[in-house]
Formats: structure tokens, C-alpha cells, sequence
């Protein structure tokens, strides 16, 4: 990794290593998109939201980022699918959808 | 990093993660959560030893890492005394001015097999010379990083794949190893259970664990979908049937002295935990009846504890 810059963890092979296997960025895994393994998505619907924080605070994956305005938005980039947030939602402001579907 | 929090009632949770997300935990894993929320209870002044597991393998594959916090890995069965060396050489230094002197909580992070079964001696040992850590055990019931093998966490009648369940057995045929009251019986000041659909419940117990000076054991129980064959989504529901079933109590142990912090008058029947998981789908209703049985009488004498201390 040495002088090197990261774009994503993909560009990167054992080649970039450093020596003892060091890794010099911590929480670099953040660069990992992990959203493509998702077969549902989740949508908000801000006007059922009363912005509780419920599915910021169950959500495993961190996936649920903090918006400026206090509504809570799934980050699409991590989100894995597996539909806690939908579940916990007291409102069901949150709906999970085929990732297919528009 | 500017520190913000948002607030739950009386519950401030730090927005900042110290787990990266972009970790391999697999979809709706209830681990991922116990250490994402553990974590934002610790905060930065930590360091964090992690035996082998689904959650050394999944925050650090290798060319990334998902922490933000001191962490190292070890064997399965030395985490509890690699951390007591960490302690003991965080006091030395202390003690001769190398380093500044300030308030670092050890904590060792395990799976249950890791707990439960490799590492208990070690654990044991650390326990009984009072070194002044904090040991969270991750129990999802059985070794899934490797494929769902069954170790002394896995409760009677779920199917493992190396107890599985046919013709001629029912899946696992021991009861759960009760992590706790072995635990316990070294006379630490704090030892606890915890659950991550009870999510305050569970960052309290943490820092408090944090702050006892010596040992600390917190057992939490981390529902896995891919293991536990439940739908990703119910992770937290399933959390919550296990202690509102009764299978999985919610109390504390302070300087022996026992409180249920999770205290339901009326336990539901544990079918309603037991049908919403594969591992258990082959079980016939006498087994059922069997588990019902045993969850009462172990209920019953927790309460008995309880009711012991609280006279």
C-alpha cells in the first residue's frame, strides 16, 4: 500500500502488501462495496418517518447514515438487504423492495 | 473527529462507528450488531483481542480492515491470556512513567467455541488471578464460520453439521454449557447476559463491565441467520422470543449477587422460538415438551437466586 492510494479495496493485490502484511489505513474495509450483494432494498418514506433512530441503531452493517435534517437514510453503498430496518420500523416507514423492481 | 451522539431517552449513542462498515458479516448477522453496538459503548480507549471466529474472519479479510480501534488477533485458545499480558504490561508501563497514565479497558471479543470450548481454560485462569479485563463471549450456539459444527453452546435438539439431525438422533443431544455461572463460581466482580434486540440493555452492561475493576464475563447471545436457518430479517424478533421465552434469561451478576434485568410475569412457550428456526424445524412435539421442561426448571431456579439476594 505503500504511496499508493486506494480507490476501492478491489484494485489491490498481495503485490501491495506491505511486509508483515501490515495494514496502514485503519478501517479501510470501508472502501468494500458491499451493497452488491443485495437482492431487496429498502425504501424510506419520509412522511411515515418520526425519525426514532430504530433502524439506525439494529442496522448490522452500519448502513443507515444520519442526514443533516435528522431523517435517517439507507446508504445503498453498504446496505446488505436483510430488511432488520424494515422490521423494527414501528411506523413502517421503511419497505423492502426487489432489488429489480424501479 | 467531532463528537456527536444521538439520544435515546436518557441513551446517548455515538453516530462515530469504530467498526468499518464493508465488513463480510453475512446479511442480517446479529453478531455484527453485538460488536457494532459493544463497540460505541467502549468507545476509543481500548484495545481488543480477538480469538479466531466469524468475527476475526469477517471484520479483517486481508487487504482491508474494518477497525478503527486497537485490535489483535490470537489463537482460539489464548485470548484471555494474551489480554491478561496486555494488562499486566499496560500497569508495568504505567507504573514506570513510559507511557501516560490513563484508563485503557482490555477487552477480549470470542465466538462461544471459542469461550465455551478451546479457550475456557485460558479464561479461566485469567479469571482466577484477577486481571482487570472485560470478556465478551459472542455465543451464536455453534462454530459458523467453519460450517455450523456444534460446540458446548449449541442448545439440545438443534441440528449441526456435525450433529445433525435424522433417523436416529435429534441434532444436538447435550444441553447448553451454562458460560455464566462457570463465570461465576471464580467470584468476579461483574458477570452478565446480554442480547442485541435489547440494545441499551446490552451498552450499559458493557460500560459497566468496562469500569469493574477485575474481571468481567458478558455472555451475548447473537441470533445467526445462516446457522440458526431463520430469514435475515428476523434476527432481532428472534433475539427477543429468546428472552421472552425464557430461553435465553437477560440478568446480571454483581459481586454474586444475581438480578433478572428482563423480568416477564408470564414466560411465552418456547414453540414460538423454536418454529421461526431450521435447526430446530425436525424436532417432534415430545422434544418440544422436553426443551419446555427443562427452560421452566432452569428458569425457576434463577428466580430462586434472584429471590435469595434480593430478601
Amino acid at each position: 500500500m505503500a504511496g499508493k492510494k486506494l480507490k476501492t479495496a478491489y484494485d489491490f493485490t498481495w503485490r501491495d502488501l506491505e511486509v508483515g502484511n501490515i495494514l496502514t489505513e485503519a478501517g479501510n474495509a470501508s472502501l468494500r462495496r458491499t451493497g452488491d450483494w443485495r437482492s431487496e432494498r429498502p425504501i424510506l418514506d419520509k412522511a411515515k418517518c418520526n425519525k426514532c433512530g430504530l433502524c439506525w441503531l439494529y442496522c448490522p452493517d452500519a448502513a443507515i447514515k444520519v442526514l443533516e435534517d435528522g431523517y435517517y437514510e439507507p446508504d445503498l453503498y453498504y446496505c446488505k438487504g436483510c430488511g432488520i430496518c424494515a422490521k423494527v420500523c414501528p411506523r413502517e416507514a421503511i419497505t423492502m423492495i426487489e432489488e429489480e423492481e424501479k | 473527529m467531532e463528537e456527536k451522539s444521538i439520544k435515546f431517552g436518557k441513551s446517548l449513542v455515538p453516530i462515530e462507528e469504530f467498526v468499518a462498515e464493508g465488513h463480510n458479516f453475512c446479511t442480517g448477522c446479529g453478531e455484527a450488531l453485538v460488536i457494532r453496538l459493544a463497540c460505541k459503548a467502549l468507545g476509543k480507549n481500548v484495545i481488543i483481542n480477538m480469538p479466531t471466529g466469524c468475527d476475526e474472519i469477517c471484520t479483517t479479510p486481508l487487504p482491508v480492515t474494518s477497525w478503527r480501534v486497537p485490535w489483535m488477533h490470537t489463537l482460539f485458545e489464548n485470548a484471555a491470556a494474551t489480554i491478561s499480558g496486555v494488562e499486566a504490561g499496560l500497569k508495568i508501563l504505567m507504573k514506570k512513567d513510559r507511557i501516560p497514565r490513563r484508563d485503557i479497558v482490555t477487552v477480549v471479543m470470542g465466538g462461544d467455541g471459542a469461550t465455551s470450548d478451546i479457550g475456557v481454560q485460558a479464561l479461566s485462569g485469567a479469571m482466577e488471578r484477577g486481571h482487570n479485563f472485560l470478556y465478551i463471549c459472542l455465543d451464536n450456539e455453534a462454530y459458523m464460520n467453519t460450517g455450523i459444527q456444534r460446540s458446548s453452546a449449541t442448545p439440545y435438539g438443534a441440528s449441526t453439521t456435525t450433529a445433525p439431525a435424522g433417523k436416529v438422533s435429534i441434532g444436538q443431544t447435550t444441553w447448553k454449557k451454562d458460560m455464566v455461572a462457570i463465570a461465576v463460581a471464580h467470584s468476579i466482580p461483574y458477570a452478565a447476559t446480554a442480547c442485541p434486540s435489547y440494545p441499551f440493555d446490552l451498552m450499559n452492561k458493557v460500560k459497566k463491565g468496562a469500569e469493574v475493576k477485575g474481571p468481567a464475563y458478558i455472555n451475548i447471545l447473537s441470533p445467526c441467520p445462516t446457522g440458526w436457518r431463520h430469514l435475515s430479517n428476523m434476527t432481532i424478533e428472534i433475539g427477543r422470543l429468546a428472552v421472552e421465552t425464557g430461553i435465553f434469561p437477560i440478568y446480571e451478576v454483581e459481586n454474586g449477587h444475581y438480578r433478572l434485568n428482563i423480568d416477564r410475569p408470564r414466560l411465552k412457550p418456547v414453540e414460538e422460538y423454536i418454529k421461526l428456526q431450521g435447526r430446530f424445524r425436525h424436532l417432534p412435539d415430545e422434544e418440544i415438551k422436553k426443551i419446555q421442561e427443562r427452560v421452566n426448571e432452569e428458569y425457576r431456579k434463577l428466580k430462586a437466586k434472584v429471590a435469595a439476594f434480593a430478601a
